[in-house]
Order: structure tokens, then C-alpha cells, then sequence
């Protein structure tokens, strides 16, 4: 195998746990951008729909299909939940108490997978199997063409949404300023659900993704993919759409590369680098824009 | 005031502490002799300490062993013997303690004048008898004390010459994959992929590389990973561009499970093989992606004739039950064991004399006793060099292969 098909095959195993690390962005921005909150419990709501796929699957035996529908809607429901329950009666409070509220309902999550599921983490059935391509000497898997395929495929379709249709253009307008969107006539309350809704569907496909490239569910595996997706989503500039994608991308291929060169040890610590790095240097990231505080 | 509090806090520590070393001085009943009706030995008898956890925490591999070990002293006992002489089991529980085991130990050899120790089960309590027993010279042969620290002190550069052991530690799975796979699979390269700061999968995997170029297999790629890392593709893929024969993931059932999948994926063609850390793998990985990777293993039930032997005479003993890889272990150690008791009596000493036990050690250094789970001879760590459990991955199940 040359260099230079050895760096693609790299640098298609960082797009491929880059795509994921993105969708999970997604949603960690677009919930960011609207009420400026943190939701550190937006890893955990993978971790949900990671168990909903191996209940549909492999407990009640159903065909992959409707293990990844039910992920994806059981994702939504939950994270629309989340908001009614833990984060609506918070609105006026300060910023901290929604963050630990937050840091809250992610533990419970946790918790209560360890206690219904057990701590021990459960094999997941294959959700998607084909051949390897093999272009050249470089080897491509199945699983990474389609993760990369459908992460880009739900960007897409998050671009159109947001730009191209009224409930887009509502959530921009809330997210610009909540109090004179409300004056306009636009539904802060459902905007925001809304919002909730599309990053915990985008956080359901992540969850199917990422089972299929990592085929174990543990009640504790969201904690550290919500974790990067933050990472990715401060580099890209939290609040940005296309920063979020990118920032994904980025992490996932530094942490491709950071292991091929051996340092696999230093996978993590370099990612955290990473976060310093920007919030030293450049705190908007690289798609943020500086925002004024309004006074 | 801080100061009285402090003394009172002091006070009820020291309490405390007498309170409990109250109880663990109280004697502990020995359900030994239960199995040893006592006959009247026509030419005397030999007295052999059992030593174990038969209760606590960790009863279930005590147990396991002492039955194991009595079965093979009971069976030689109604053959008559060795040397026309019984054997007399002097059987002490140590709970799993270290304390309990040295203050056991020094019973058995003040008041019962023991010849020869089996014990003890764990390696904590096995390391505090050992250091009791090697100035005296006593022979000691443990079934299930893995820790290097139990033949060798590494601090001194110490060889405990009168403690043996059956069951192999964990480095020696690393060297037996490598001839595994340089004599049977035929191997010319190899790749390793290991937790790195995990002491079970770093001790396999300097064993395996240090063999691996010995017998000139060349060890093409060194991969390591961190503890609770899911992605490997990156090092797999510098794996994958290698191309090795085999690929030796020397870690535990999940991450072998993820390795092998991830593995597939990204181009991986070679064997997979693994040590005892494998066990379940199959329910970690698909079918398709683990056909015929190996593993080794200490024990594999109904394997052998001579285990299905074992499997049936320990069911007649013990109402049915399966014995599992202690008590297999338990059987050999007593098996090595009596196997030098005979040596010292061909050579006419006196049992419980100095110039006896040398004769035992001396008996069981040179051994090449044939137990259930394997022949044995021992190293100069005196570690056992035996045959491992080879088992195959077919169809997803995982099927004893072959002894090797």
C-alpha cells in the first residue's frame, strides 16, 4: 500500500467518525443558537436511541428498518420531552441553572440505562452489511460509504430545512432575538421544540450510525461522543450550522491521523487541545460570528 | 478540643481494630479430615497441608480446588497408597486471607508436621504463606496463584525454589500464540494490536513479540490503544496496509469483539488470535468476521479424554456436579505433588524430615507428571511449562481445537 492511498483510507476513517461527530454538532448548535444553552445531555439521547436499536432488534427480533425509524422517533420524542420537562420551567432562570439541569437529565439518563439495562454493554446485530469496494489499493467499507452518504444526505436536507422554509426562517428570526420574533407572531415556545426536535432526529441517526460502525450500545457511551461533538461544535463556531459540519469533520480526521501516526494514546488529550486552543485563540471558532453584547 | 477529638477518634480506631483482630484470632473450624475416615496406616502415613478459601468472597475457586486435590489424594489412597503409605490431608481454611493463611500455615507445621503444602487458592494469601515456607524449606505447590510474585521476588531477584505452581501466568498465553503460530498456522509476519496500560494485555504482548522474533516470525506492526477507546480503524488500517499472517489482540472480550469487527472493515485478511481474555468473544462480533480466529485457554470442559475422565469421577464424588478449571487445576497440583512424594519414598527418608522435603522439591523441579489439563515440567521460575486449551472460533461458536 502506497503513502498516498494509505492517507486516503485515513482520511476516510476520520470522515467516517467525523460524519457522526457532526450530526452530533448539529444538534449541540442549533439548540445553542436558539437558547443558548448547553445541553450535555444531548450525548446521552444517542446512547437512547443506540438501546431502542438493540431492543427492536435484537430483544424483539424486528427487521433493521424499523430499529433505525424507532430510533430515530424515539430520539425525537425524547428530546422534545427533555425540553418540556427539564428546560421550559428553567426559561427565565439564569444560564448556569439550565447547564446543570442539563449536567442533570444526563446523568438520569445514564443512570436509569444502567439500572433497567445493566452496566455491561450489549452487542449490536449488523444494521447494514455489504461488500468492501476496493478503489485502487485503497479499501473502502460498506458501513463508511454509508455513513458518509447519509450524514451528508441529513445536512442537506437541515440546510433546506432551515434556509428554504417558514419554520427555518422562524427559527432564525428566534434565534436572532426571541423577544421581537414573539412581537412578530412567530410561536416561540413550538420554534424551540421544534429545534429540539430536529437536533435529537439528526442525534437518532447518529445513534444508528454509530452502531453500525461500533456495534456496542453501554449506558455510558454517549458521554464522551457528546463530549468531541462539542469540541467540533466550539471549533466550528457554536451557534453555526456549517461550522458544526465542519468542526466534525475536522475532529474526526485529526483523531484518524493523531492514531496513524501512533500517538493513539494521545487521541483524546489532543482533542481537548484542541478546545483550548480555540477558546484561547479564536473563541467564535471558525464559522462564528462576533456577536455584540447587547446592552 | 481538637486535640481530645482527635484522641477519642484514636481511641475508637484502636477499638475498632482490636474488635476485629478479636474475631479473626478466634479459631477458625476446620472442616478438614472430612473426606479421610482415618484409616490405620498399615506403614505410617504422609501429612499434606490443603490450604484455601472454603469461605468468603471468594469460596467458589477454594472449594473448587480442594475438591479437586482430594479427589486424586482419595483415589490414591484406595490404591494404596504411596509407597504402602496413606495420605493424610491436614485441610485449613485461610478465608482468603493472608493473615489467615500464614497463622493456618504455622498449625500446620507447629501441631500437624506437615511434609508438603497445597495452597494456597488466591495470590495474596499464596504470597504471605511463601514467605513463611521458603526459609524453612517447605514444598508448596499452588493451583490458582497467578502473580509472578509467588516464585519470584523480582525486588531481590529471588527464585522461591520450594513453591511451584499449575496454572500458567498470564505472559506465558503470549509466548504459546506465537509458537501456535509459527508451527501450526505457519505465520512469517505478525501484527499486535493491545490496551496500552492494562498490565494482563501488555504482559501477552511483550511475551508474544519477544517469542515472535525468536522463532522468526516478524512482528510488522505495533499498535496500542487506550482504555475505553471504540475506534480502531486508524491503527487497524496501518495493520491492514502490513497485511499480516496473524494479528495477536491480546485484551478483553469486548474490545477483541470491536478490534475483530472494525478490523474486516477496513481490509484486515489475517488470523486473529487472542489469550484466555477471549472467552465469550462470540457474543461481542459476527460470526462471519471471527471464522477462524484461535484463542488459548487454561481448561476446556469435555475437551480431552483425560478431562471427560475427570468431568465423570468428579461427578460420582461430589453429587453430579461439573468441576470447573479450579478444580481441574486443583487435580494436577495434587497429581504433581505425590508424583515427588513418591520420588522422596523410592528414596527411603523419612516423611517430615529436612532431607524428605528437599527430596520432594528437588522431585517436583525435575517433574514430568501427566495431570488432567496437561504433562507438566517448570521453568526456572518455576512456572509451569504445560500444554494450553487451543480453542477455534467456527460458525460462530467457539470449539475446543486441540491441545498444544
Amino acid at each position: 500500500m502506497s503513502v498516498l492511498s494509505m492517507i486516503v483510507s485515513q482520511l476516510i476513517n476520520g470522515l467516517q467518525s467525523g460524519s457522526v461527530y457532526a450530526l452530533i454538532a448539529l444538534g449541540y448548535s442549533m439548540v445553542y443558537g436558539i437558547i443558548m444553552l448547553l445541553n450535555f445531555a444531548h450525548g446521552d439521547i444517542i446512547m437512547v436511541g443506540a438501546y431502542i436499536v438493540w431492543v427492536t432488534m435484537s430483544v424483539l427480533g424486528l427487521p433493521p428498518a424499523v430499529g433505525i425509524i424507532a430510533a430515530v422517533a424515539g430520539c425525537t420524542l425524547l428530546g422534545v420531552i427533555i425540553e418540556k420537562v427539564a428546560y421550559t420551567p428553567l426559561r427565565k432562570s439564569p444560564r448556569l441553572s439550565l447547564l446543570i439541569t442539563a449536567i442533570g437529565v444526563s446523568f438520569f439518563l445514564q443512570n436509569i440505562a444502567q439500572l433497567i439495562i445493566g452496566a455491561g454493554s450489549k452487542t449490536m446485530p449488523a444494521i447494514v452489511s455489504g461488500p468492501n469496494l476496493y478503489i485502487g489499493s485503497v479499501n473502502l467499507s460498506f458501513v463508511a460509504i454509508v455513513t458518509i452518504v447519509v450524514s451528508l444526505i441529513s445536512m442537506a436536507i437541515l440546510t433546506i430545512l432551515v434556509q428554504k422554509t417558514k419554520m427555518g426562517k422562524a427559527m432564525r428570526a428566534v434565534s436572532e432575538d426571541m423577544g421581537t420574533a414573539q412581537l412578530m407572531g412567530i410561536s416561540v415556545n413550538k420554534t424551540i421544540s421544534f429545534t429540539f426536535a430536529i437536533g435529537s432526529a439528526l442525534a437518532g441517526i447518529g445513534a444508528v450510525l454509530y452502531s453500525c460502525a461500533y456495534p456496542q450500545a453501554s449506558p455510558t457511551m454517549g458521554s464522551m461522543l457528546g463530549l468531541k461533538a462539542f469540541v467540533a461544535a466550539v471549533l466550528g463556531g457554536i451557534g453555526s450550522i456549517p461550522g458544526a459540519m465542519i468542526g466534525g469533520f475536522a475532529i474526526g480526521i485529526l483523531e484518524a491521523f493523531v492514531s496513524a501516526v501512533g500517538l493513539s494514546v494521545w487521541k483524546d488529550g489532543v482533542v481537548f487541545a484542541i478546545l483550548i486552543l480555540v477558546l484561547l485563540i479564536k473563541p467564535t471558532g471558525i464559522m462564528g460570528r462576533e456577536i455584540k453584547e447587547k446592552v | 478540643m481538637k486535640r481530645i477529638l482527635a484522641l477519642v477518634l484514636v481511641l475508637v480506631l484502636a477499638l475498632a481494630l482490636f474488635g476485629c483482630g478479636g474475631k479473626a484470632n478466634e479459631p477458625s473450624k476446620t472442616p478438614g479430615g472430612t473426606d479421610q475416615p482415618g484409616k490405620p496406616a498399615e506403614g505410617g502415613s504422609i501429612k499434606i497441608g490443603l490450604l484455601g478459601c472454603i469461605t468468603g468472597e471468594y469460596a467458589q475457586y477454594g472449594i473448587a480446588v480442594h475438591n479437586g486435590a482430594k479427589l486424586y489424594i482419595n483415589k490414591v489412597n484406595a490404591e494404596g497408597g504411596v509407597n504402602g503409605k496413606q495420605i493424610e490431608i491436614v485441610e485449613y481454611d485461610d478465608k482468603g486471607d493472608g493473615t489467615e493463611a500464614v497463622n493456618a500455615f504455622t498449625r500446620m507445621v507447629d501441631n500437624d508436621g506437615i511434609t508438603a503444602l497445597i495452597g494456597s487458592v488466591l495470590s495474596g494469601a499464596t504470597i504471605a504463606v511463601v514467605s513463611e515456607a521458603y526459609p524453612i524449606g517447605m514444598p508448596m505447590i499452588s493451583a490458582s496463584a497467578t502473580a509472578a510474585g509467588v516464585t519470584y521476588n523480582e525486588d531481590t531477584d529471588t527464585v522461591f525454589s520450594n513453591v511451584f505452581r499449575v496454572c500458567f501466568i498470564d505472559p506465558f498465553q503470549g509466548e504459546k500464540m506465537a509458537h501456535f503460530a509459527a508451527e501450526v498456522l505457519g505465520a512469517k509476519t505478525a501484527a499486535v494490536i493491545y490496551e496500552t496500560g492494562n498490565d494482563y494485555a501488555v504482559g501477552l504482548k511483550d511475551a508474544f513479540v519477544k517469542a515472535a522474533q525468536e522463532i522468526g516470525i516478524s512482528v510488522v506492526a505495533d499498535e496500542g490503544y487506550s482504555k475505553g477507546d471504540k475506534d480502531f480503524r486508524s491503527q487497524l488500517t496501518n495493520i491492514a496496509a502490513k497485511n499480516p499472517d496473524v494479528i495477536f489482540s491480546p485484551n478483553y472480550y469486548e474490545d477483541d469483539g470491536m478490534i475483530v469487527t472494525q478490523a474486516r472493515q477496513v481490509g484486515v485478511t489475517g488470523t486473529f488470535l487472542g489469550g484466555d481474555g477471549w472467552a465469550k468473544v462470540t457474543e461481542y462480533a459476527s460470526a462471519a468476521d471471527l471464522e477462524g480466529s484461535y484463542y488459548c485457554s487454561a481448561y476446556a470442559p469435555g475437551s480431552t479424554d483425560a478431562v471427560k475422565q475427570f468431568e465423570a469421577d468428579y461427578a460420582a464424588a461430589y453429587n453430579g456436579e461439573t468441576p470447573n478449571m479450579f478444580a481441574a487445576l486443583g487435580y494436577d497440583a495434587a497429581v504433581v505433588l505425590v508424583d515427588a512424594l513418591k520420588a522422596a519414598e523410592a528414596k527411603g527418608l523419612t516423611a517430615g524430615t529436612d532431607e524428605y522435603k528437599a527430596a520432594v522439591i528437588e522431585a517436583m523441579k525435575n517433574t514430568s507428571a501427566v495431570g488432567v489439563t496437561s504433562q507438566y515440567s517448570f521453568d526456572e521460575f518455576n512456572n509451569p511449562i504445560k500444554d494450553a486449551v487451543i480453542i477455534k472460533i467456527t460458525d460462530g461458536k467457539e470449539v475446543f481445537d486441540r491441545m498444544f
